[in-house]
This record gives C-alpha cells, structure tokens and sequence, in this order.
C-alpha cells in the first residue's frame, strides 16, 4: 500500500498558489490544489474545468464528478467498479460521474501518488478500493466544510445525497458543483483517519450499475491501440523466429523492394524481421513474400512427444520444487483398505485476446512515445525506457483500453521492444504501428504452461480418505518471468489452491495424510499467466481425481468432498450455494448428469455444478452451469455475472478444445481454424450465485474459471463412467453410459 | 482506382485490388470501427453488411465489390447509436472489452433482419462470432430485446444474488 500524505504546508501557501495554477488552466474554477508538490501544473490543467478535491476526484461547477482511474482496463469492469467505491463514499451523483484514466508519466511525476498501476492477478478492485474509497471520502468532506464554512454553520448538521447538501434545520441546500471552488480551498484530511461507510449502507457500490464504458464500442467509435492514426505513420508487419530461441540468420531483401508501399526491412534484435510499409496490408504482404532464413537452434528439436517424455521425467524423479507434506500419506496409502490413482495432463493455451498484438511508437527529439495494449502502463514506460535508452522522463505512454488481457499484457513488454527497435530504424520523428498478424500472435505468446499430474489415494474401510499423495510435473511460470520467486529451489506458486494458509488459494480439505509435490520441467515454450493461471490445472486436477476416489469410496460427490471441509467453513458454503442453486441430488431430464467442483483462489471462494449429456453418437453438450462466488464484498454483481460468464467462456473453450501443439520446436496452432474458440452457440445457461460474506476482499476475474474444466469433467464422468484425464476433450471419443 | 460505397459516401481507395476490403476500410477509408481479428473469416470482428447481407470483410477482396455495392459499417449503421440492436446491447450491457462487438452487432442486424423473431436455436446458428470475453449470453439477451422477445430470456440470477445478500 503506498503511503499517502497530505502537507499540511499547503494552508499558507494556497492563495499564491490558486492564481498560477488558475492562469495555467486557463482559468474558471480549475484550482489544481497541490497537496503534493510533485504534481504540479499539469495536474492542474488535468482538472480541466473542475475543482481538484484530494487527488482522486475533480468536481465540475455542474457538479458533474470526474474520478480517476489508476488500473487498465480491458472488459472486466474495473473501471466501473473502482468508480462505484469512490463515488460511493463521495456521495454524488452516481448518472454525473465520469472517469479519468491516469496516465504513467503523470503518476512518476506525482512521485507515484497514485500507486502500482499494474493490472492483473485479480487485484484491481481489492488492491484500490481502500485508496479510491478513502479518496471519495476526503472529497466528500471538503465539499461539506466548504459548504459548512459558507452557511456557518457545524459541518456535522449536514446531509447529503447524491450530490446535494442540505442543512434541515434553516432548509437551505447547495450542489457539490457550487461549493467545489472553495472545497478546493481547503486542507483535505488525512484520509487514513476517516471511517469508510460500511457495506451494509452502500447505495452505489454494491449495486449492478451499468457499465460507463459502453457508449463508444456500440458505434466502432472507441479507439483501441490498433486503431491509433498519426500524421505521417506507416506500418510495420513482423515476424520473429518461429521456433522458440532461434535466430535470423539472412533475409533476401531485393525480392521485395519493389512490392508496392514497401519502404524498409529491418532485423529487429537477432530474432525477428519486419517490413515497414506505408499500410500494414501491404507490409504483412511484403513479409509474407520475403524470403527469409532461420538458425532455428536447439528448440527444432522439440516436439510434444519430447515434452511429454520430459514431463514424465519430473514424475519419476525424487527431488521437488516445492511441496506440502501432512502425516505420511505414502504409509497411509500402503496401508489403506482401498486405493485409487490416476494420471491427469493439461496443454500449452495461448491467450488469443481479441486485439492481436501491437505497439506504435514516435520516437523524436529526445522524446520517445508508445500506444499500446498493457496491462502495466508503468512496465511499459520502463519497457519503453530501456529499449529507446532516453530517460523515463522523456518517454510517454499513451493509455489505450485492451481489446482483452488475460495476463498476456502484464510485465512482458514485448511488443514494445520490437516496435522500438522498429522505429530507431526509420527516420527521427516517424511514427510506425506495428502491428502481429493473427497467426504470430498465436506462435508468440507466453503460453499457458503444460503440466502432467500422478495421483494416488487411499480409502479406509468406511470409504474415508486417508492418505493423498500428489507429484506435478510441468513448466514454472516464475522460472520464466520472475525467478526471484523461486526460493532456494521452491516455486510454491505452481502448487497455487493446494496452499494450507488461509486467505489466497487455500485447498479446502483436511486430509490426515497428504503429500503434494511439483517438479520443476521446463521447456523452451515461453509461459507466462493465462486467466486463473495455475489454479486452472491445480483445480482440475485436485478436483477430478476427488470425483474418482469419491466414486471409487461408494459415495455422493458432495457428500464426500463436504465430510473432508468441517475446517472450511468457506469453501463449504461456496460449495452448498452452487450444489443447492444446481439442484444437486434432484432429478434430470433423461440423459442429462451433473458434475460438482471446489476451489479457490484470488482471494475468493468458487464452486460450480455442471449439466451434461453425451449423445450416442458422443456428442458432447454442457447444458447449464451454476457457479458460486464469494469475493467477499460485492461491488457490482452486473459485472460480476458477467466476469463468472466469462471466465465459463475461457475455461470450457480450453476444456473442449483449448491446444497449442509443438512440432519442431514452434506452435502448429495460429489461427482459430485449428485454435478452436468456444461460440455462442455452445456457450451453456449459465447461473450466477454471488454469497459475499463481506468480511474479506477477494478477486473476481479470475477465481470461478478453476471449477468450469473440473465440474463439467465430472458430469462427463457422470455421463460416461469413464474420466476424462487429459485436455483438450474434442479428439476424445465420448461414449454414453 | 477502386471506388467503394460506404455509409452512403463513395470513396477512392489507392489499393491493390486483391487487398481485403477488411483493410481497405480501415487503413484507406480510416473507419477502424470494423476490427482485425484473424484475418480469415473465423471470428466475425471484420462484419460488415454489403447490399444488405453480412460479409467478413477480411476474406472479400476489393475487387469482388462492385462501386455500386453498398457496403455498410458499423459506423455507418445508424445516427446516434439510435438502432433498436445497438439499443438493446447498451441496456443489457453486454461488451466486455467491446473489440469483438462491432462484429457482433452487426451479425445481429442481419439476423434480425431476415427473421425479426428468432429462437435461441436461430440465434445459435447465426452468431457465431467469436468473444474471447465471453459475452455470449448477453449476446443471446440482447438479441432477443432488440427482437421485443420480451425482456431477454432471463432474470438476471446475480441481480436477484445481490438483493438477496
């Protein structure tokens, strides 16, 4: 959490600085109040018009409220949310609010006021909303002093709603657009002395309010980074070595140079190439013509057979990376009346956002500038900075909205290393779009990583579980992105959801015996966060085999996995909420089986239940599905259905037919011809139950897709009798029970 | 040099005529309202309507449209968002990220306008655009809004969630 201070300085210097700042905004109300140096004018001219109120809300004359937004936002309703907890406790208008997206620059030159920008791991909302509620509430209580001040009266006396204040007892009333100039005027108060609102009271917040950023992506008129035009821009198609690590050895540039619009090839670091040219069509068409040569190294060789064998390698192996170890559960399984054990493995996924991607940069008089995608507007600037060498000072990075993220657009500042590298090849002053064609964006992603899980359990005579063993063997996320994370050998985020702390991704189970172990493969597949990222296999895994030993015990699905939750009472309730909404135990259509999952992570608590039937000729259809959320406090369910709806689009798109194949050392899969994407058409009922216990903040875009892939595997295992071991489903022949 | 009809204006495109018109629009005609997404008729983010019926726009070349065709985006649709489709998507709050949904609604356009009252077995068989966000069942609700089938099909279950809690 960062620190934020308000100078107390700031009283005796205000008059002085009201003129300057005024005059800077071209007058009118806009005071630019600086309790931070640092800011300065340009936050002064960044209140446009209003009243700058601490440093999270502007208010207009018209009492309209501008509020700012430090996060990215790429469809998960962030934006809206965060909007919700500061307007909250502002108590405006809610149909006045408007949102301001902040900028990197202006957060380093305000000495990071505004506090981590990165997006991702489902903490927009509960990493922001104790600043952005405390930030709504400093402004609240300025308007109301200022208004206190005018009446003379005790600010105490004060009501407000919606953005009126009134005095009851000599019945006059104001706006908050009335009093915001002289609010500004103000000393703000510490905000870590107010008390927040509780949720119980919450009017706005909590409460499924319409998106606010709807209007322009129902006319083609919002411009996502791929959309950006400049004077003077042209385009870059590129390609990098297909295989993973290779290198560019030649390019045959004479074959080209005459095809229309072409103005450059340019080798971009020692893996890749791009044509610029003055459309992009015509650059992607040039490249697709350049003859090019690769020194495709070591990676060539490859394939998924070799990457199976040495995953498999990580099973056999006695030496971890990372383990939780109860009692003896190899003992206990030795000598339990009944034993089960199975196999289970998950692909490579790309995350396949819908804006393939891109990155135009201006590099110009000692200033360079990027449009982009990113899920880390700070990253980027730094990405920015390192690759142009010019200070961050003088690199700027102007904020787009993503056509989707899913962890593809957090620290990995790929695109704008290329796009760099790019543009130092072209004259000063050039702007150039570079932007991926589908199938490179497909062949270089940072891939969901694969895993291969052995599990072994074993049954006492009353069909109790005595003894779990696990070994997981698959690619580490951190040993590509973030080594640091790996402590002396240990990378305990791959057991992500088996944790036995409380709080993050807790395994819901007591199991007297249990040993849980990863081995550390890696391969020369890039891998990185993919949404829910390793609770995505740790659930599936955990939870389908549970359905096998549950089965194998003679026993009700949920009345298994519940005798084993008595010490966690929230994941058991998350799991009775989506068992009682999915009817778990009462009749189906013929033909239709039912399948029941826990997990958690993020923070938050998830369970679904899922309605199958497979056709005699083995069709597969997922009929209904009711997924169980507690995250806590609820900001907006709207957008929290609409976040659990997706995350049922991601993870049963993965389920059915989610595969990136490895030959030779590259990916097979780059277009959606062979990269199947879950329609509408398949796309099942779903039923969203939101149980908030509101004593804790938990994520929401990720958590609930872990029990898409295990509930409708167990109701295939319902349907079939037979488990579904490995993913993806579609080569699988399904056969009905 | 190749003329296009688009939203009523006739406009020269300096471009090979095996270009796809998909990029004529954007990067001649500079309308990015009709997005790339595959660039080979998978996803439906190219959709636009040429003399009234839906076409992926990155698959058709610009030789293969007449200057007499009237080609249609997603810009061009209607004033002021005023089409009862783009109505029912703000109401039902259906785009996530909103890259996919120029496509979207334009393939609900066309379907509306050949069968003013379909079934969700209709709706199936004519959105098959893809959303990697997944907004698939407020498609669906929004689809049958704009058709006055009700008020889409169903209650919203986290709306009841949130009153209840």
């Amino acid at each position: 959490m960062k620190k934020i201070v308000f100078g107390n300085t700031a009283k005796f210097t205000r008059r002085k600085f009201i003129v300057g700042s005024a005059a800077a905004a071209g007058g009118g109300l806009a005071l630019g109040f600086n309790p931070f140096g640092a800011i300065g004018e340009a936050a002064a001219q960044a209140a446009n018009g209003g009243a700058e109120l601490g440093i999270w809300v502007v208010v207009k004359p018209d009492s309209s409220c501008v509020i700012r937004i430090a996060r990215s936002e790429m469809g998960q309703g962030t934006l809206t949310g965060l909007a919700q907890l500061v307007a909250e406790e502002l108590g405006c208008d809610w149909k006045k609010v408007t949102t301001e997206g902040l900028t990197p620059n202006r957060n380093l030159a305000a000495k990071r006021v505004w506090g981590n920008m990165s997006t991702g791991g489902s903490q927009g909302i509960r990493q922001s909303q104790d600043y952005g509620r405390r930030g709504g509430a400093v402004a609240r209580m300025m308007l109301l002093q200022a208004a206190a001040d005018q009446w003379k009266v005790l600010v105490g006396e004060l009501t407000v709603a919606s953005g009126v204040i009134t005095h009851a007892a000599s019945k006059r009333s104001t706006t908050y657009g009335k009093v915001a100039a002289a609010a500004a005027k103000l000393t703000p108060p510490d905000p870590k002395t107010i008390k927040l609102k509780e949720p119980k009271d919450w009017t706005i917040a909590g409460k499924p309010m319409k998106r606010l950023d709807t209007a322009d992506k129902l006319n083609g008129s919002k411009v996502y980074a791929i959309d950006v035009k400049l004077p003077g821009m042209l385009h870059a198609a590129i390609k990098a070595s297909p295989v993973f690590g290779g290198k560019l050895k030649s390019v045959d540039e004479a074959k080209i140079a005459s095809m229309p619009g072409v103005k450059k090839v340019v080798k971009v670091s020692d893996n890749a190439v791009a044509v610029v040219a003055d459309t992009w069509w015509r650059a992607k068409t040039a490249l697709d013509a350049l003859p090019i040569v690769w020194d495709e190294g070591e990676g060539a060789k490859a394939s998924d057979k070799t990457i199976a064998e040495h995953l498999k390698s990580g099973l056999a192996a006695t030496e971890t990376n990372g383990e939780r170890i109860h009692g003896d559960a190899k003992a206990a399984i030795a000598g339990a009346a009944k034993k089960v054990s199975a196999t289970y493995s998950t692909p490579f996924l790309s995350h396949a956002c819908m804006e393939v991607g891109n990155c135009t940069v201006k590099l110009s008089d000692g200033k360079a500038e990027a449009w982009l995608p990113t899920q880390n507007l700070e990253a980027s600037l730094a990405g920015l900075s390192t690759a142009s060498g010019l200070p961050l000072a003088q690199c700027e990075i102007h904020r787009h909205d993503l056509g989707g993220g899913f962890g593809r657009r957090g620290g990995t500042q790929d695109y704008i290393h290329q796009a760099v590298a790019i543009a130092k090849a072209m004259p000063a002053g050039t702007p150039v779009k570079m932007i991926w064609s589908r199938e490179e964006d497909q062949a270089h992603d940072f891939f969901r990583p694969i895993s291969i899980c052995e599990m072994s359990a074993g049954l006492d005579a009353q069909g109790n579980m005595v003894g779990f063993q696990m070994r997981l063997s698959g690619q580490s996320i951190n040993a590509q992105l973030n080594p640091a994370g790996i402590v002396r050998g240990k990378d305990m985020r791959q057991l992500q959801g088996y944790y036995e702390a409380p709080g993050d991704a807790q395994l819901g189970y007591t199991v007297p015996n249990l040993l849980l172990e990863y081995a550390m493969r890696n391969t020369h597949v890039p891998v990185g966060p993919w949404r829910g990222v390793n609770t995505n296999q740790n659930g599936l895994y955990m939870e389908c085999f549970i359905e096998e030993v549950a089965r194998a015990a003679g026993k009700d699905s949920l009345e298994f996995r519940r005798s084993m939750m008595s010490k966690h009472p929230k994941h058991l309730a998350v799991l009775n909420a989506a068992a009682e909404k999915g009817n778990w135990g009462k009749p189906l259509p013929p033909g239709v089986h039912r399948g029941i999952a826990q997990f958690m992570g993020y923070g938050s608590y998830s369970a679904a239940t899922a309605e199958v039937s497979v056709s005699p000729q083995g069709k597969l259809k997922v009929h209904r599905m009711v997924l169980a959320l507690n995250c806590g406090h609820a900001v907006n369910p709207s957008q929290i259905a609409a976040q659990v709806e997706g995350s049922v689009a991601y993870g049963l798109g993965a389920t059915l037919y989610g595969e990136m194949r490895v030959e030779n050392g590259r990916m097979v899969d780059l277009n959606f011809d062979t990269y199947e994407i879950l329609k509408l058409a398949e796309f099942p009922k779903v039923e969203t139950v939101i149980v908030p216990t509101h004593d804790f903040w938990g994520g929401v875009g990720e958590p609930t897709i872990c029990v898409v892939a295990p509930a409708v595997l167990n109701a295939i295992f319902a349907a079939t009798g037979k488990p579904v071991r490995t993913l993806p489903i579609k080569d699988q022949k399904l056969t009905a029970a | 040099m190749p003329k296009l009809n688009i939203n009523g204006r006739i406009r020269d495109v300096q471009v090979e005529p095996d270009t796809p018109l998909l990029w004529a629009i954007r990067e001649q005609v500079g309308l990015t309202g009709t997005k790339y997404g595959c660039g080979v008729a998978q996803c439906g983010a190219c959709s636009v309507h040429i003399n009234g019926e839906l076409q992926r726009s990155c698959s058709m070349r610009v030789s293969d449209v007449k200057p007499s065709d009237k080609i249609v985006t997603i810009e061009g649709l209607s004033r002021n968002s005023s089409h009862p489709v783009q109505k029912a998507w703000l109401a039902v709050d259906v785009p996530q990220c909103g890259y996919c949904q120029s496509g979207q609604i334009m393939a609900a356009v066309s379907l509306l306008k050949k069968n003013p009252k379909p079934t969700d077995k209709d709706i199936d068989e004519a959105m098959t655009n893809i959303c990697r966000c997944g907004t698939y069942q407020r498609v669906r609700e929004a689809v049958h809004m704009a058709a006055g089938n009700g008020n889409g099909t169903r209650a919203r279950s986290a709306d009841r969630a949130s009153r209840r809690s």
